[in-house]
């Protein structure tokens, strides 16, 4: 008898057994869409943006102005409030009360002398103006997220307000340098005439030359070369004022690992946690099950080896991985656009990846005695592993991540998503997971052969 | 429904009545320091049904695995291999989830039996279970799933047939049907081994007994000649016979 026509009835008759499990088979159809329409949905909305409640409690009537930078109040809620969900609430309490109750992660208020403040700046006196922020920190992810979001706007603000009151400060050293008019509306002082250090040097040169050669010219000359030196390094002052604006500017070069984009990672990985549980659990499953109806003595009896049979669990493995993913990536491709000419790489990746999870499966099946203690077996190995295998390097000890690396190594995930990731838009060479995960599908192979001598 | 004896069917194998369908010799066999069998031997004829019987640990479980080649033998021989042997375990090796005929249809091209699809009819036909095709094994009582079992051992249409502890959890009336129908097989020429803790059944069915006890045979022949064995046990039942003659050997 053909080898490969028993395989064929084996696997047959696996499929009928999961037509006949109606809640497997839906699982199967549904996990997959399930995971498809979120990841969807996630990708082509975008992230959420956190409700903050917003108090305004500057009078209306006030401008924002710093230096000779007008700031559009209107313009300004509008770019404050697409970073973030504003919730209008109408005074401190109320935005207290919003907060307290998980109606907003977080309330914004921006005191009444907030724009004075901010005005002033530019100005002689400068305060510096404050926002408030309450925050509900009963969860440390809710009150990290705020606290990010938060800061990273007011650093941005702080980014913006810093340029206008350099180039202020840039006008007041032209008018020191250059000379010019100059007034303090707020004190009462109207235009002033300043004179400035290259007039100041011409005028004193014209005196210079007008005075009999017996004066005493030297202290002349000092003020003289004075203001020109002060002139002269005054210029440096405008570029070093730009600086301070913004001391560090960040230049970012990749120098390793070619980075998918974030959709196909998000892709990539809602792929990968879709082969692993459904290619994991069935075959873990199944090979249990042969075990379970006692079937597999019968087999083993000279009907079909135990390598055929485990080759068999790989193959169903292998196929109801292709079927579910394409399953998910077609329901993917109504959100975002997946590229189908690279059909040949995805295929690859999905049949290597179903590969690795089947035989961790049938490792897994081979230790368990039922179908339950292997779907218990396999969540209880599987989550974990999947969670540890997507930190990233430099986040945890050096020590700790030396072992995640252990763990990405020996265990299908990892590789898997590299492939993955490789098969949807190239992201990284494929050979080196490929070959992970053949290593990988020969040893666990290898001890779900060694498991199965305790079926007997 | 008429008796398995009465609907017994064509003969399955092609042994002529009486003739020495099977045939052990001087079968050992060691666990560790333990040995299971200790110079097995015996012979079983075509139509034959011989019961294999013997208290816990006799070695009755491992004799049969060597017979169906599960275990191998450490010292002895065999006159058939594994593949002219039927064998059939103790707890159904069935797919609950499949239909009686899709399981005898697996097994059966697993088998390569020539025309699957008549000899799937035949023996629906000699199950009785020809009604409940389409059912799944999981809704059978434990009977009609013991038959369904043995109907699988049956597939390859072997000579012989290893029945281990058949009637093992079915309640009287599923034993008496499933004795029907082992004694049709037996009526059509098919040689059948069983084990079976129910000294009576032994007493009721089997043709010849073969009594283990420590791995050793210590009785080959039929239930009259056992209870003639034991002095005096005429007014005993045949399991109080049993019991002494055992206990007489030291066992």
């Amino acid at each position: 008898m053909s080898r490969l026509r028993a395989v064929g009835w084996l696997l047959a008759k696996d499929l009928r057994l999961l037509r006949r499990s109606p809640l497997v088979t839906a699982l199967l159809i549904v996990y997959p869409i399930l995971i498809a329409v979120l990841i969807g949905f996630a990708l082509s909305r975008g992230p959420e943006k956190p409700r903050v409640a917003f108090v305004n409690e500057i009078p209306t009537e006030e401008q924002a102005s710093v230096g000779g930078t007008e700031f559009d109040k209107a313009e300004t809620r509008a770019e404050l409030c697409g970073r973030i969900e504003c919730i209008d609430a109408a005074d401190r309490e109320e935005a207290q009360r919003m907060v307290a109750d998980g109606e907003v992660l977080a309330a914004l208020i921006l005191p009444a002398d907030f724009l004075e403040r901010l005005n002033s700046l530019a100005g002689l006196d400068p305060q510096q103006p404050t926002v408030e922020v309450l925050v509900n920190e009963e969860d440390p992810v809710k009150g990290q997220l705020v606290d990010d979001r938060i800061r990273a706007l007011i650093t941005e603000a702080n980014l913006i307000l810093s340029q206008a009151v350099s180039e202020q400060a840039g006008s007041y050293l032209d008018l020191i340098v250059d000379g010019g008019s100059f007034s303090v509306p707020f004190l009462g002082i109207g235009d002033l005439e300043i004179l400035g250090l290259r007039r100041s040097a011409q005028i004193l040169s014209e005196i210079r030359d007008s005075l009999p050669a017996s004066s005493r010219l030297e202290g002349l000359d000092q003020v003289i070369r004075f203001a020109e030196l002060a002139r002269e390094n005054l210029k440096f002052a405008l570029p070093l004022l730009g600086a301070i604006a913004e001391p560090i500017a960040v230049d970012k070069q990749v120098v390793s690992g070619e980075t998918p984009s974030l959709d196909a990672f998000a892709i990539a990985v809602a792929a990968t946690v879709t082969l692993m549980f459904v290619t994991v659990l069935l075959v873990a499953g199944s090979l249990a099950l042969e075990r379970e109806e006692n079937a597999f003595p019968r087999l083993a009896r000279g009907l079909v080896s135990p390598g055929l049979l485990l080759a068999e669990k790989l193959a169903l493995g292998i196929a109801v991985s292709v079927a579910v993913t394409a399953l998910m990536l077609a329901g993917l491709s109504a959100f975002v656009a997946i590229e189908w000419d690279r059909l040949a790489v995805i295929a690859l990746a999905i049949v290597a990846g179903g590969a690795g999870f089947a035989a961790f499966g049938a490792a897994l099946g081979g230790l368990a005695r039922d179908v339950r203690a292997s779907s218990l077996l396999a969540f209880m190995v599987a989550l974990p592993v999947a969670f540890l295998s997507l930190i990233p390097s430099g986040t945890v000890e050096p020590g700790l991540y030396t072992a995640v690396e252990v763990l990405r190594v020996a265990f299908p995930f990892a590789p898997s998503l590299e492939v993955m990731s490789a098969g949807l838009e190239g992201a990284g060479s494929i050979w080196p997971p490929l070959l992970n995960l053949a290593a990988i599908v020969l040893i666990y192979a290898g001890l779900a052969r060694f498991g199965m001598r305790r079926f007997a | 429904m008429a008796s398995a004896r009465d609907q017994a069917p064509g003969a399955l194998s092609a042994a002529a009545e009486g003739e020495v369908v099977i045939e052990a010799r001087s079968l050992r066999k060691r666990f560790g320091n333990r040995e299971a069998l200790r110079d097995v031997s015996f012979e079983a004829r075509a139509g034959e049904l011989l019961a294999i019987i013997g208290p816990n640990g006799a070695g009755k479980t491992t004799l049969l695995s060597i017979l169906a080649g599960i275990r191998s033998p450490d010292e002895g021989t065999l006159s058939r291999t594994r593949e002219e042997i039927g064998w059939v375990p103790q707890q159904a090796a069935l797919y609950r989830k499949l239909t009686v005929e899709e399981n005898l249809r697996l097994f059966a091209r697993l088998e390569a039996v020539a025309d699957v699809e008549s000899t799937v009819a035949e023996m629906l036909e000699q199950t009785g279970l020809a009604d409940r095709r389409g059912d799944q094994v999981g809704t059978l009582s434990g009977g009609n799933q013991q038959r369904v079992n043995i109907a699988i051992g049956l597939l390859a249409r072997p000579a012989v047939l290893l029945l281990d502890e058949p009637s093992s959890g079915l309640d009287p009336r599923q034993r008496e049907r499933l004795w029907q129908f082992v004694l049709a097989l037996s009526d059509a020429g098919t040689s059948v081994i069983f084990s079976t803790h129910y000294i009576q059944e032994a007493e009721r069915y089997g043709d010849r007994l073969l009594v283990l006890a420590d791995g050793e045979r210590v009785f080959d022949g039929t239930p009259s000649d056992l209870h003639a064995a034991v002095p005096d046990s005429r007014s005993d039942d045949f399991e109080s016979a049993f019991v002494r003659f055992l206990r007489e050997r030291g066992h």
